[in-house]
């Protein structure tokens, strides 16, 4: 084995890159749950918004339009959710799961012509000078920009919902939509916004996947990272950083294991391949302890005449 | 998650309608021959799924639209789905079903079991019935090749290997190419890296990048899709090859040459032996000297000498001058192969489960 061909500089900064795309989608995901929605259909949106932002990426010629493309692509879906389980109260679980399969489905159909292109590259930001030091130069300032819009983007959602009014509405209608609706606020309206916020991110997500990481179009691309930004958000008890903190584990160890391999360790691959889903849920289950902490309408339908 | 997609062609419906009018196609003249095919991946991966369908288009094709009714399904997992997938077809009257994958082995031999009228036919596998074949390229003569040129290209002497699914085909292809690889380069080194996936862009890409950061100038996969090449093309300065399709796409670099997967002539045959019933099960394994195994153009990024003697080594591998696994050659663990001269048995390699001297790391099993 020779460890000492892994750069544990360039490992970290490709965990960031593999940890991106789950972690904008749970991002989303922790919104629309911490609203009392549980939408199961986060990889079906990641998918459609993958396709979509490739397809607008390919035609128009820049990454940005195509990340635009992705989060309205993801938005789209998820109001086809939002309109099932709030307007017509129907079964979020079952809406979800139909949502990802309907999703997958959709995206297999729009890519058929978008096989084997090739999306315009997404540049890395390139500062002068700052970039180009040692090790802080190529972890913090070598990304692309969308590594930092998902930072941003956590930073974000974690003010919204400690220290903002809305973020305050926004709780208490997953807390108990009942009383918050007793209290005056539009629960069905605030959390069409959250189900719309999360498919977007995720959407977002999706995109990151097919015009970044890999880049190209393949049916079924995301290969269930929609599943892991679900577990994520549970396993964070529904807290934006340990959703960072698990989703930079679940980048790591993904990463880690692959340069592991390559180095030859002794360890069966097997368990290497097993160790990402492994160690974060074993870590974030560690810490969330026996609070659960879940908030308390979700995944209950809501109807102003109850 | 997996989902399931149908793809029927367009005959397929109209398929359907006869068979459940069985009077119709009864009073029929000429019935035609009823071809399942099922792919593990989606038909426009770019790779193994897309070349068996564009091999099954072609046998069509050849075979004229009046003579033969095509019927595919893509995306369908190895195991139970796999025998669902194929009684599905049995039952709606297929004649011959190919099973496109290793780890449709075992479904297809229980459900050729169930339906003896049906033919079967395995690609990659090893286990025969009266009415089930197998059928399968000699890829690792393919890997000589490309070895050679990554052992000639190398810079850093780091070469490296992603591995899809760890089956005998997979194992020869890392050692045939290993084995060529050092013969022309004596300080190369592989590190390979198991996906345990035929197809995950995602994976993959992650898996190429890994190998770039360690050092690796020269990417192999046995992955289906393109994403290690667009990896390594991000990179800059890294080489690789297409796999089961030309992946023509990323050439002259870094796709510098590609192994293609040919089925068709193949398909051609059997489904016309299935029409004038002259099919018999058998067990093949064809190479380069069939043409099964192609390697798409060397570009001009590959230096001529180095081209040249690829060129050579394929002449040679075609007419059987030269065997890619020919002594003398040790185990992983020191032990004796193939004694000086000796040339391995199609049993051996049928079943290689183990890594030649030299290569790190175990086999999965």
């Amino acid at each position: 084995m020779d460890l000492s061909a892994i750069n544990p500089v360039l490992l970290f900064a490709s965990l960031m890159v593999a940890a991106t795309p789950v972690l904008i989608a749970a991002i989303g995901e922790l919104v629309v749950e911490r609203a009392g929605v549980l939408n199961l259909g986060v990889e079906g949106m990641m998918i459609t918004g993958a396709i979509c932002g490739f397809a607008a990426a390919v035609t128009t010629g820049s990454p940005l339009v195509g990340f635009i493309a992705a989060a309205a692509g993801g938005a789209g879906l998820s109001l086809l959710f939002a309109l099932l389980t709030q307007v017509a109260l129907a079964n979020q679980v079952a809406s979800g799961l139909a949502l990802t399969l309907f999703g997958l489905g959709l995206s297999a159909l729009f890519g058929q012509n978008y096989v084997g292109l090739k999306p315009p590259p997404t540049a890395r930001l390139d500062i002068p000078v700052l970039s180009d030091l040692p090790v802080v130069g190529r972890i913090v300032f070598g990304h692309d920009p969308v590594v930092y819009f998902g930072l941003l983007l956590l930073v974000a959602v974690w003010a919204f919902l400690k220290f903002t009014r809305a973020g305050l509405v926004l709780r208490a209608v997953g807390e108990n939509h009942t009383a918050a609706h007793a209290l005056g606020y539009k629960v069905v309206r605030i959390r069409v916004l959250a189900i719309l916020f999360g498919g977007a991110c995720a959407g977002l997500g999706g995109a990151y996947i097919s015009l970044v990481r890999v880049p190209q179009w393949t049916e079924g691309m995301t290969g269930g990272a929609g599943w892991i930004a679900l577990a994520l958000v549970v396993f964070a008890s529904w807290k934006p950083w340990r959703v960072l903190l698990g989703a930079w584990l679940f980048g790591g160890v993904t990463v880690l294991q692959l340069n592991l391999q390559a180095a030859g360790l002794e360890i069966r691959a097997e368990y290497l391949s097993m160790s990402p889903y492994l160690v974060t849920i074993l870590v974030l289950v560690i810490m969330s302890g026996h609070r659960s902490g879940s908030p308390g309408s979700l995944g209950r339908t809501f109807h102003a005449s109850q | 998650m997996h989902m399931k997609k149908r793809t029927f062609l367009a005959g397929a419906a109209s398929a359907i309608g006869v068979s459940a009018f069985g009077t119709v196609s009864a009073m029929a003249q000429d019935k035609k021959v009823k071809v399942g095919f099922i792919y593990v991946g989606p038909v426009n991966d770019g790779g193994w799924s897309q070349h068996h369908h564009e091999s099954a288009l072609a046998m069509v094709k050849a075979l004229g639209e009046d003579k033969v009714e095509l019927v595919e399904q893509d995306n369908v997992p190895e195991g139970p789905d796999a025998e669902r997938a194929m009684t599905q077809m049995a039952l709606n009257g297929c004649d011959i079903i190919f099973a496109t994958s290793f780890g449709y082995m075992d479904p297809a031999m229980n459900v050729a079991k169930k339906f003896p009228k049906v033919k079967f036919e395995h690609a990659t596998g090893y286990k025969t019935a009266d009415n089930m074949a197998c059928y399968s390229a000699r890829f690792y003569e393919g890997r000589a090749i490309e070895g050679t040129i990554a052992g000639r290209m190398t810079t850093t002497n780091k070469i490296g290997y992603i591995a899809a699914v760890p089956i005998p085909e997979v194992v020869r292809g890392i050692n045939s190419s290993y084995i060529h690889a050092k013969k022309v380069n004596p300080d190369v080194e592989f590190s390979v890296i198991w996906l345990f996936t035929w197809l995950d862009p995602a994976k993959e890409a992650d898996a190429a990048r890994t190998l770039i950061e360690q050092g690796c100038d020269v990417i192999l996969q046995h992955t289906d899709s393109t994403a290690p090449l667009a990896a390594a093309q991000a990179a800059g300065n890294v080489i690789g090859f297409g796999q089961a399709g030309d992946m023509i796409e990323y050439a002259p670099k870094p796709r510098v040459a590609s192994i293609i997967d040919n089925w068709a002539p193949y398909y051609e045959e059997r489904v016309k032996a299935v029409a004038d019933g002259s099919w018999e099960t058998h067990n093949v394994w064809e190479g380069l000297s069939t043409g099964m195994v192609k390697i798409g153009e060397i570009t001009d990024a590959v230096p001529a000498e180095v081209k040249k003697e690829a060129e050579d080594m394929i002449a040679a591998i075609s007419s059987g001058a030269y065997h890619p696994f020919t002594g003398p050659l040790n185990k992983q663990d020191g032990s004796v192969w193939l004694k000086e001269g000796e040339v391995a048995d199609d049993g051996t390699l049928a079943g290689m489960t183990f890594y030649v001297e030299g290569l790190k790391g175990d086999v999965p099993s």
